[in-house]
């Protein structure tokens, strides 16, 4: 393969890469450095990459080794920042009651482990096969399932409205 | 145990997600229907769609020039160490004079890509692939046949890829209509009556030549190429990475 079209395997990725950054992390700015870290790390490795490899898989598991050793330099949970309203522009505007689910389930999310978060984005919004989150995040295929369950459990309650204990933050 | 299980959670998530073959699916389908646990299903679905609603935006936003930036020389310093340093600076000088208009570009020049390529093949395979009766045209045992008719059709000598060493054989083809002319479709199955479909163009017009790319229609994923006047896409409802292997094989045998 040539560089260019490696390199487009690469490039194109970068909006996928950039939409689940900015779901996992919230804050523009600092999902776009997650974004950009990642791709330096993968410029620079791209002679390892298998040729007939899954590069979707391969940058998003570079991108979630990233994040979890900055979770676990910083010691806490990464920030995450409520989206703000400007910034969300569906196709078709949303109605108020819409508007307001919107809003809280940006709020559960936020609000969710960042284990399960990771889970949760990459099946639902990235709409990844189970057994390729599995790879990416090295865990087993059950405890994948396991961590989608209790997320999606979470977001129910909250956007049912029912209290949820577990999902106050410590801060 | 006589008639189908009870789904369990994992089924739950699975036909939410789109990710029961379709016989399982159908059966939790109609398994649900007098259960309460159809509202999960509903709700998880719900949640897909919220993601989607609140973070889709971002697949639009151009992205800020800093991740669309050649890789820094030190990173790329040891690929390009036996190419020459000079080409490699030069390169670097080029692509990032350009990089901001290029990003823009490409997002037209996909979008056309999109419905050149994408959409047509993933329409024509929905249509075909699940004809049992008359899936194509002329069969596979007409195979000579088939390629100087529809070389004739497209005015361009075809190629029938060949993929046993993958376990896909040709089922045979068809005439569709094109853009601006004619395309044609090459359908092969495997062992366990799997399609998989490559539409071929030869009327492409004003979009230039790409790599190898990825695109998805409602929900199906084609690899497609376009390489002078002739577009190749190949389609099929298998995971990405699955459907990559078997477009690499149909490359190399057309490009190769």
């Amino acid at each position: 393969m040539a560089d260019d079209e490696l390199k487009r395997l690469v490039t194109d990725q970068i909006p996928h890469l950039r939409r689940y950054a900015r779901a996992l992390v919230g804050e523009r700015d600092r999902a776009d450095d997650l974004v950009q870290d990642s791709l330096e790390r993968a410029w620079s490795r791209l002679g390892l990459w298998r040729r007939d490899g899954n590069m979707r898989a391969w940058l998003f598991t570079i991108m979630h080794n990233l994040n979890a050793n900055a979770v676990r330099q910083a010691k806490r949970r990464p920030r995450h920042d409520p989206i703000d309203e400007t910034l969300i522009m569906p196709s078709t505007p949303p109605n108020q009651e819409q508007r307001l689910e919107l809003n809280a389930l940006s709020a559960a999310i936020a609000g969710l482990p960042v284990d399960q978060r990771a889970v949760v984005l990459l099946v639902g919004l990235e709409q990844m096969r189970y057994d390729e989150v599995a790879e990416i995040l090295d865990l087993p295929l059950g405890t994948v399932m396991s961590r989608l369950h209790r997320a999606r459990e979470r977001l129910r309650r909250a956007l049912s409205g029912e209290a949820v204990p577990a999902l106050r933050r410590v801060k | 145990m006589t008639g189908p299980r009870r789904p369990d959670a994992n089924d739950l998530h699975a036909l939410a997600d789109g990710q029961l073959d379709p016989a399982r699916a159908a059966e939790m389908t109609a398994a649900l229907a007098e259960l309460p646990e159809a509202r999960c299903v509903a709700d998880y679905q719900r949640i897909n769609t919220g993601l989607h609603a609140l973070y889709d935006h971002v697949l639009e936003e151009p992205a800020p020039e800093r991740l669309l930036n050649p890789p820094r020389a030190s990173s790329w310093r040891a690929r390009w160490a036996g190419a020459g340093y000079a080409a490699a600076a030069l390169a670097l000088l080029v692509v990032g004079a350009t990089g901001g208009w290029y990003a823009r570009d490409s997002m037209i020049k996909s979008r056309q890509e999109q419905i050149a390529m994408v959409r047509p093949a993933a329409i024509a395979h929905i249509v075909y692939a699940v004809e049992k009766r008359h899936p194509v045209e002329v069969g596979a045992d007409e195979e000579e046949h088939l390629v100087r008719w529809l070389s004739n059709r497209l005015k361009h000598q075809l190629k029938v890829p060949k993929l046993d060493t993958i376990g896909f054989k040709l089922v045979g083809g068809r005439l569709l209509p094109g853009e601006s002319g004619t395309a044609a479709q090459f359908m092969y199955e495997n062992a366990q009556g799997r399609r998989m479909t490559l539409y071929v163009r030869a009327d492409i017009n004003g979009l230039r030549e790409t790599a190898f790319r990825y695109g998805d229609e409602g929900g199906v994923g084609v690899f497609y190429w376009i390489d002078g006047p002739m577009g190749y896409a190949i389609t099929g409802q298998f995971g990405r990475e699955e459907l990559l292997g078997i477009a690499r094989k149909v490359y190399e045998q057309l490009e190769g």
